[in-house]
């Protein structure tokens, strides 16, 4: 094996309820959407009306800046509603399907076979290219970009993640075809960012057009972004590409089949889901079907995504696009007498302030209780425990803040995104908001370069 | 606590705008916090958070300052029966401190608070907690015999020019507890430093009995009498004359390791500062040409506010370097420095606070280049694959 990086910052939140590793039956769900607001500095134009009759891969909007781009939809029948929110803003392109699942058909080709520009325009048709993202900023990738890098995580060190290796079981053939499709794009070979023991060493080894790098450590090390800045980081001017593995899929799916076939194993996790496990379902569906019986009582929370970075969806709602995880937790509406003051023993804290030291391995059942007010930022030396990057975190977040663009791009806001720093915002004792500052902040950057 | 909860809701909406009491919405929304953490949830960004918020971090280091203030309180008494030459029981010289020392504690308290009340009041903030930790501080670093009016000044003066004039906890630049100290020790050094001082009661006419003198051991260094020092195991252990919290050793080891295992003090910053007064030490003895250069490097770890001073004030997050390689040079610097000014300037018997708070003024500059550097290493990067 080539030598493993191994990451020694981070931090492991271990939650009850992981996914058990089998497939479960759930009932066909009633509707999809397709979100908009899944997409960084995405402006979409709607190419349906309500009521329009579609199949499973004909647009639903594109990008109006980058019109070739176009947003796809997972399954036929009738475009339902459109939900949008303030300021007309669209938030949902919800698709009702007729069942029979009639597709648009696409060339189905060897990618290592076709030139560059015929696979750029077959993702693009068939909307499988928003599935292609970029580092910096973290949205759809720019098909007249050519990348430093492809790169794809093969495992996820977040709380509840999915476990690639065995969702990616029996499937060698088509993330194959993937993967070259990716190296044609890039011009060179797919980078893979591997687990030793959590990545499954045939699947791996069998692959080619790979350059893999070992990654070992507490999460953030399964990040796309920590794994890039420790093999070939991002400067300036650098695009590199990030896929995730189940989208790798969808891409081989649609050169050997010549369809949009949006497939997905998703695991549903969390401490409220009755039977944690995985089911089969596509990219957009409703989750309704798969936590409608399946959940405990109460208030709840449900997370299209992990508890990190997951964006929070009604019980009815709706998968996100580039989410194979969908968590419950409590919410955590209640005020707690003194709770500042007591010993904590089943407290979740990175601190050893709590007596929750005491048992390192005990699995939390946590909810979404803030546990405290809004403060300034007091604490110094306390984020890049959590973060294995070269970056000074506080002093970014800082510029970020004041907006000042060249200490910004100083400190190396092109190597972060939300996921990357999300540790340092569970972590903190001021309870900044640290995702949103670094969108934000990444908004002005993007503006001001135009 | 069921009726608490509701009698606190019950009475907020005449504290929420437009109320009656809208004034003092902060003031009540400092008790709420305080009795209750509140039951906000996450709305946007991670949707589990720590259970470690502010008050809880603060909360540790009046925890790990505990051993010193118990012991603190104890030798108020025991200082005062000594001089006096009398030999009551352990709970009669505990009380007596105590009764000393409560009073100093409720007017840093009561004045400090009232002034951060009115300030988030005026800003629309939260109450911050950083005044917790300050408040518990000031009373351990002044003089027993401190007129309270003299202490209720100088607090007023640390929080208000010292914190809230640059915005309140997180933003200032001096360590407010110091900068209280500092006021003190400028404005009123009759009753900062000398013999008189240190000791309740010495200052209101007690006499103290034959071979008693009531001087501080820097004091007595300072002024040439090194033979008069106290015993190292007495410097460590505290049973010395000195500030409130600052004389024993141990007490502030103990609360020393508590804050590192919880994490809420800087390791990085307590062990070079040590490190750093102990060279100092060193080279004073290297060129030693009296006796007070002459004194072992260690035994001034023990001596004055030094322990107190590096392990409590120096890792004050806000105004200690924040960059970790500048949390060692910023250390090393402080510890350097309070032995230096202790032993070669004549003036100030004491160099713990002045060198503090020098490195809190240079900490930002310590800071700059370890930035500087990091983008340096960033830039550097970009060259080498543009090749």
């Amino acid at each position: 094996m080539d030598k493993v990086i191994k990451l020694k910052r981070g931090l492991d939140i271990r939650l009850q309820g992981e996914a058990e590793k089998k497939v479960g039956r759930a009932s066909e769900p009633g509707s999809f959407a397709l979100k908009p607001p899944d997409f960084h500095t995405l402006v979409p134009k709607l190419t349906v009306h309500e009521g329009d009759e579609i199949k499973a891969g004909s647009p639903l909007f594109f990008d109006k800046y980058r019109p070739e781009i176009l947003f796809t939809s997972p399954v036929s029948g009738q475009v339902k509603t459109i939900f949008r929110g303030e300021r007309r803003r669209i938030l949902e392109v919800i698709v009702i399907p007729d069942g029979k699942q009639d597709h648009l058909t696409f060339r189905k080709s060897d990618p290592l076979s076709m030139k560059r520009e015929e696979i750029v325009e077959e993702l693009l048709k068939s909307g499988v290219w928003p599935f292609i993202r970029q580092r910096p900023f973290d949205h759809v990738a720019d098909p007249e970009d050519t990348p430093k890098a492809v790169f794809i995580s093969l495992f996820d060190t977040s709380p509840l993640a999915p476990d690639y290796a065995f969702i990616l079981k029996g499937e060698e053939k088509v993330f194959q075809t993937g993967v070259n499709a990716l190296s044609m794009l890039s011009g060179g070979k797919v980078h893979l960012g591997v687990h030793p023991e959590r990545s499954d060493s045939a699947f791996v080894s069998a692959l080619q057009n790979v350059e893999i790098h070992y990654f070992k450590g507490p999460h953030p090390a399964g990040n796309v972004g920590v794994q890039i800045h420790h093999t070939d980081p991002i400067n300036k001017g650098d695009v590199v590409w990030v896929v995730n593995p189940q989208d790798v899929l969808i891409i081989g799916r649609l050169f050997e089949e010549g369809i949009y076939d949006p497939q997905r194993i998703v695991a549903v996790a969390g401490s409220e889901v009755k039977e944690p496990q995985y089911y089969r379902t596509r990219v957009g569906a409703s989750i309704a079907p798969l936590v409608e019986e399946n959940v405990k009582e109460g208030d709840l929370r449900f997370i299209s995504g992990n508890v990190l970075t997951g964006t929070k969806i009604a019980k009815t709602g709706y998968l996100g696009f580039y989410d194979s995880l969908v968590t419950v937790i409590p919410e955590g509406h209640y005020s707690e007498f003194f709770g500042w003051l007591m010993p904590g023993f089943g407290k979740f804290s990175f601190s050893r302030s709590f007596f929750s030291w005491l048992t390192p391995k005990k699995k939390y059942r946590l909810d979404t209780n803030l546990h405290g007010g809004h403060r300034a930022l007091v604490f110094s030396g306390l984020y890049e425990r959590v973060l294995p990057m070269d970056i000074l975190v506080m002093q970014l977040l800082k510029a970020t803040i004041i907006g000042d663009i060249d200490q910004m791009e100083n400190l190396g806001i092109y190597e972060v995104v939300e996921e990357d720093i999300a540790l340092c915002e569970v972590i903190d004792p001021s309870k900044t908001e640290m995702q949103s500052i670094l969108r934000n902040g990444i908004n002005v950057l993007i503006k001001e370069l135009g | 606590m069921k009726a608490l909860r509701n009698f606190l809701d019950k009475i907020k909406p005449s504290f929420e705008k437009g109320g009656r009491f809208e004034m003092f919405h902060s003031t009540f929304e400092a008790f709420e916090t305080l009795m209750f953490v509140p039951d906000k949830v996450t709305t946007q960004g991670s949707h589990i958070r720590d259970a470690m918020d502010m008050k809880r971090a603060m909360i540790i280091v009046v925890f790990a300052l505990v051993p010193a203030t118990l012991f603190g309180i104890w030798n108020i008494g025991y200082q005062h029966f000594l001089a006096a030459g009398e030999e009551p029981g352990f709970w009669s010289t505990f009380l007596f401190g105590l009764w000393k020392y409560l009073p100093l504690l409720v007017v840093s308290y009561v004045v400090g608070l009232g002034i951060e009340f009115m300030f988030a009041q005026l800003r629309g903030h939260e109450v911050n907690e950083g005044f917790l930790v300050t408040g518990f501080l000031i009373p351990l670093i002044v003089p027993v015999d401190i007129p309270l009016w003299m202490l209720a000044l100088a607090v007023a003066f640390a929080v208000i020019i010292g914190k809230e004039v640059f915005g309140g906890t997180g933003m200032n630049i001096l360590n407010p507890a110091l900068t209280a100290r500092a006021f003190l020790f400028f404005s009123y050094p009759a009753w900062m430093s000398g013999d008189q001082v240190w000791v309740a009661g010495l200052k209101h006419g007690l006499q103290a009995v034959d071979g008693f003198s009531g001087a501080t051991p820097l004091a007595e260094a300072a002024a040439g009498k090194i033979e008069h020092l106290p015993s190292a195991m007495q410097m460590f252990l505290g049973t010395i004359p000195g500030s409130v919290g600052e004389t024993s050793t141990l007490a502030i080891l103990l609360g020393a390791l508590f804050l590192i295992y919880t994490g809420i003090g800087s390791w990085k910053i307590m062990v070079s500062a040590f490190a750093g007064g102990l060279v100092m030490g060193l080279i004073l003895n290297l060129f030693a040409v009296n006796p007070y250069m002459e004194v072992p490097a260690w035994e001034h770890l023990l001596l004055g506010g030094f322990a107190f001073g590096m392990v409590f004030m120096a890792t004050d997050p806000v105004t200690a370097a924040q960059t970790e390689t500048g949390k060692w040079i910023y250390g090393f610097l402080a510890g350097l420095l309070a032995i230096l000014i202790r032993v070669l300037n004549p003036a100030y018997p004491e160099g713990v606070m002045l060198a503090i708070l020098l490195m809190n003024v240079f900490a930002p500059l310590i800071d700059h280049y370890v930035i500087e550097a990091n983008i340096k290493r960033r830039l550097k990067r970009a060259k080498v694959t543009a090749q």
